[in-house]
């Protein structure tokens, strides 16, 4: 790949009149590049044709702000480049106290609904939450542990909903039979397109899979006959509580939830229960990661990851290894996709765009790949932080972009980008690393 | 006949266009290695770009074309040229030498910015530009159909050949392209004979953002209506017609080019529109399978 | 009499144009430790890709007698060759950095472990059967470890070894794989004296003790000389010499394409001065 240049590293510390008139530099091109696009806004006229609205304001306060920031990070780096190799504190706290983070992590997550302040609202950001962190540790199979860049992860996570709507719908199949069949579904869409293209090259392969995420969305646009084309698949089967559906008046010779139980109906019964149905399935797909790391696939996946001539120098079929990744983590975004299908009562095109992956991606690369506890921080930190304050939605997507540069700069491996040996010949405090 | 002659003109105006972005991606290529995910968005920016000058220009009772067009070339490519140095030099320079699918997962990172960007300060709707170029030839065969080749059409043509025309001799013969062609080779070995290897990367990204600007225009005169998404869908196709041509040869992003929009005009003039770009997405895998080297390219020796 | 373990028949490898190896043949025996030289760009790392199926040859025949007897190395993929016991190195060292130490040596047992773990059913469940086969791929790389002195810093990050010791490292990964046929490319390279000396050892050893044949690219001519039975010598990847190290030592040929020829007399007087000097000082 690229070989690395750097220049040489002089410890000169410029002066203040070098930075000052480096931060105007920076400033000017700031103003150059944000007049036209954020200056000039295109508006509709009232003849139809299109008008200008001003913003110079905005532009001003951008250059004003790059200036003052470009001061401030050339005293904070006094010359030191940005990036960093070394694992973080943060890095290291969370590997030495993961276990424990872990636990405590889970009792939260089971005592949620438990919880005074859990409302509806809160259980139901919860559950997204969950799915988010499913998805994230499925998608850190193939990116985090392979190495495989995969843009159209999503696409995995469609076939499971189209495959638990289809089936439910047209043969009455329930969640937990539906929910191997769209796993098993996606895998298989996972190898189809992986066995072609696993031998080419890491970008080639992120294109790839980003065009085969493109059509599978355009298919199922366009197959109207059976996806129900951009009007999506409505009235999917609501899951229910092994047969015992979460009705107030369930039909002919069918016992509801609430009363097997004798409780009083409520709509929350449902909304708790898919809850712990996300956790559930997110809960098996770590403890599946945290197994299968160990395992000689495991370790594979990781040796691929960091040298493929050398694993085949050691008898590792490469295209084997890469596929077992691709299918497991295509297996593990489609019973998400299921699961969103069962929640949703509702599926179209609409909801499996390439930004869905984006986000995805953004999860595993922001909490630092291969990390399963730096998935849920960075799940949460991109779920919440939306919710939190309502007008930021807008700025969501700025926000992630503007992130996953920042975070490869300063960070090449994530965040939490400390990592632990699978098996080790001394116990740990001995034998410490580097 | 008629039909065909009329796919055909459409075709290759759009390959045109589609080769014009795909020589960025091609350069970038074939100097550091990356794709440059973000250059999708680079030629959305030129097209945003494009559409601002023009309404500006509108707004200042500028209504003579040629003059309005020369301004807003040279506009769009100055803005859009800034653009692509600036994303090179935030995202990508302090990545060199990085782990592989760092500069990969920061260009995508840059390419959402840059589109999320666009669509807060533009607004989501879709753009359109009032026809500052109309009319062309019409010929009617016997059989009463008509083939139009528009003047939009014939200035895309001509303007792609000058370009590549002047590209070619800047490659051939300027101590610039020299330089390119040495950090093609081996940036290493480039930067120890003392080309400025920092310095002729960010050229190669002002050039390539400076002919997509040039896509930009032209797709905004052609197609007439813009949005901030325009970029995906191009980026993408652009990619496949460099790949198609060969990844890190400038003829073969061209001819790539040329061929994916004749491709795209057939099929959507004699099969179904709707799968157009199914079929565009369907090439890319196909030919990143069974001709990874595309069409002009070199093959690649895996050194061991 | 000596058992073959590599027989090298009539191999070509052409790039383009380029002739890389040319109708090379020779064979290597079990109980030998033999070496490939030649100057640089002779084509011996060639000679090493061919046999590991990370190049296709252009025609020859590579038969290797193997674990379950002899097998043709010219039309096999790289990933099979090393379960019939040929292991290999490289030239510019190739360790899973990220991973640790013991990590590298039990990726390189992965096809018996992946066997062992059910291909992977078993294993997720924890079977006994697997956590037998993982003890004994530890104690298998444990061996090697301390063979080689690496047994403190098995739980370090491979790219955070000095680089003799990652030499070494490379050298126990493929010793992990359990080969009949150890191709070892420019071991010695980047090593100090006392590291090289080490290195010539450990050679020997897998030689006598272990049964484990070599099979040698290398500049470092002490080296060579010192434990090589039989060299091969290549030049524009022509073989133009081939026996035990006292032969070699006086071939004409060899001294050519080493030393070139009477180049002694072209070079200029204070040169040559200034070379004697050298030699005389050390």
């Amino acid at each position: 790949m690229t070989t690395a240049i750097r220049a040489p590293a002089v410890s000169v510390v410029p002066g203040l009149g070098a930075r000052v008139k480096d931060a105007a530099l920076a400033a000017f091109v700031a103003f150059v590049l944000l007049a036209p696009i954020l200056g000039m806004e295109t508006v509709p006229g009232p003849d139809g044709r299109l008008t200008l609205d001003f913003h110079f304001d905005l532009v001003a306060i951008g250059a004003l702000g790059v200036f003052l920031g470009r001061l401030a990070l050339s005293f904070a780096l006094r010359g030191r480049p940005l990036a960093r190799a070394a694992a973080g504190p943060l890095s290291v706290f969370v590997s030495r106290y993961g276990n424990w983070l872990g636990v405590a992590g889970l009792v939260f997550a089971l005592a949620l609904p438990l919880m005074p302040f859990s409302s509806r609202y809160v259980i139901d950001v919860a559950t997204t939450l969950v799915i988010y962190v499913m998805l994230g540790w499925g998608l850190n199979i193939v990116v985090g542990l392979a190495g495989l860049l995969d843009l159209g992860y999503v696409a995995f996570y469609a076939v499971g909903a189209y495959s638990y709507a289809l089936f439910a719908k047209w043969f009455g199949l329930g969640f937990w039979a539906c929910l191997p069949i769209a796993g098993v579904l996606a895998a298989v869409a996972g190898i189809l397109l992986g066995f072609p293209v696993l031998r080419l090259r890491g970008d080639y392969l992120a294109i790839v899979t980003l065009g085969f995420g493109e059509i599978i969305r355009l298919v199922l646009i366009n197959w109207h006959e059976v996806t129900g084309g951009p009007n999506g698949i409505a009235d999917i089967p609501r899951p229910s509580f092994f047969g015992f559906p979460f009705t107030r008046n369930p039909g002919e010779g069918e016992i509801a939830f609430h009363q097997l139980f004798g409780l009083e109906f409520s709509t929350m019964h449902r909304v708790v229960f898919l809850y712990y149905l996300a956790l559930a399935l997110a809960l098996v797909t770590n403890l599946f990661v945290l197994r299968i790391r160990k395992l000689p696939i495991g370790r594979a996946w990781e040796a691929l990851r960091e040298d493929e001539i050398a694993c085949k120098a050691l008898g590792i079929n490469p295209t084997n290894t890469k596929l077992t990744a691709f299918a497991l983590g295509a297996m593990f975004g489609g019973f998400a996709g299921s699961f969103f299908a069962t929640r949703q009562g509702f599926i179209s095109p609409e909801s499996f765009t390439f930004i869905e992956s984006a986000i995805i991606l953004a999860i595993v690369v922001l909490g630092g790949m291969g990390s399963q506890i730096g998935v849920v921080l960075a799940a949460a930190v991109i779920v919440l932080l939306p919710e939190i304050a309502r007008e930021l939605e807008t700025y969501r997507m700025l926000f992630f972009g503007a992130a996953m540069v920042l975070i490869m700069i300063w960070r090449p491996r994530g965040l939490l980008a400390h990592r632990e040996p699978t098996l080790r010949l001394h116990p740990r405090p001995g034998g410490g690393g580097s | 006949m008629a039909y065909f002659l009329q796919q055909l003109i459409n075709g290759v105006a759009l390959g045109m266009v589609y080769g014009l972005i795909a020589i960025g991606y091609s350069m970038v290529y074939g100097i550091i290695g990356m794709i440059n995910f973000a250059h999708g968005e680079i030629y959305m920016i030129g097209a945003f770009v494009s559409l601002i000058a023009f309404t500006l220009l509108g707004m200042l009772g500028v209504s003579w074309a040629p003059l309005a067009l020369v301004v807003v070339l040279l506009t769009a490519i100055a803005i859009t040229s800034l653009y692509g140095w600036t994303v090179e030099r935030i995202a990508y320079r302090p990545l060199r030498g990085s782990f592989r699918l760092a500069p990969l997962i920061s260009a995508i990172g840059m390419s959402i910015f840059l589109q999320t960007y666009v669509q807060i300060t533009q607004g989501a709707k879709i753009k359109t530009l009032q026809p500052v170029i109309t009319g062309g030839f019409t010929f009617t065969d016997a059989s009463g159909f008509t083939v139009t080749i528009s003047w939009i059409q014939i200035l895309i043509v001509l303007l792609t050949l000058v370009l590549m025309a002047g590209f070619t001799w800047v490659i051939a013969k300027t101590p610039l392209g020299r330089a390119q062609r040495a950090c093609q080779q081996d940036l290493k070995m480039a930067a120890l004979c003392g080309v400025d290897v920092d310095r002729t990367i960010s050229l190669t990204f002002v050039i390539g953002a400076a002919l997509a600007a040039v896509a930009g225009l032209m797709a905004t005169l052609y197609y007439g209506v813009i949005d901030f998404f325009i970029g995906f869908l191009a980026g993408v196709k652009a990619f496949t017609a460099a790949v198609l041509g060969g990844i890190g040869s400038i003829p073969g992003a061209m001819l790539g080019g040329l061929v994916l929009g004749l491709a795209e005009a057939f099929w959507s003039g004699y099969f179904s529109i709707e799968y157009k770009d199914v079929a565009a997405f369907t090439i890319l895998v196909i030919v990143l399978i069974f001709l990874p080297t595309g069409i002009l390219g070199q093959p690649e020796i895996e050194k061991v | 009499m000596k058992t073959p373990i590599l027989e090298v028949e009539h191999l070509t490898m052409r790039f383009g144009g380029l002739v890389a190896v040319d109708d090379l043949s020779f064979t290597a025996f079990k109980e030998d430790v033999t070496a490939i030289i030649g100057p640089n760009g002779a084509g011996k790392t060639t000679v090493f890709n061919c046999l590991t199926g990370f190049y296709r040859p252009t025609t020859g025949q590579l038969t290797f007698h193997g674990h379950f007897g002899p097998v043709l190395l010219e039309r096999m993929d790289g990933f099979r060759v090393p379960r019939h016991g040929l292991a290999r190195t490289f030239q510019n060292i190739r360790l899973f950095g990220g991973m640790s130490v013991l990590e590298n040596l039990i990726v390189a047992q992965h096809n018996e472990l992946m066997r062992a773990s059910g291909y992977t059913l078993l294993g997720l469940f924890g079977a006994g059967v697997y956590r037998r086969a993982e003890a004994e791929a530890v104690e298998r790389a444990r061996f090697w470890l301390e063979r080689l002195g690496l047994v403190d810093r098995a739980d370090w990050p491979a790219a955070s070894l000095p680089y003799g010791d990652q030499r070494k490292l490379e050298i126990a990964r493929a010793l992990c794989t359990g080969p009949r046929l150890l191709c070892l490319d420019e071991p010695a390279a980047g090593l100090n004296p006392r590291e090289t000396a080490e290195l010539g050892e450990l050679l020997l050893e897998l030689r006598d003790r272990h049964g484990i044949a070599v099979l040698l690219i290398e500049h470092d001519m002490s080296l060579v000389m010192r434990i090589a039975d039989h060299i091969v010598v290549l030049d524009y990847g022509r073989k133009i010499a081939d026996g035990p190290p006292e032969r070699i030592k006086r071939d004409p040929l060899v001294i050519k394409a080493y030393l070139g020829e009477t180049e002694e007399e072209e070079l200029p007087p204070e040169v040559a001065a200034d070379l004697a000097a050298a030699e005389g000082g050390s």
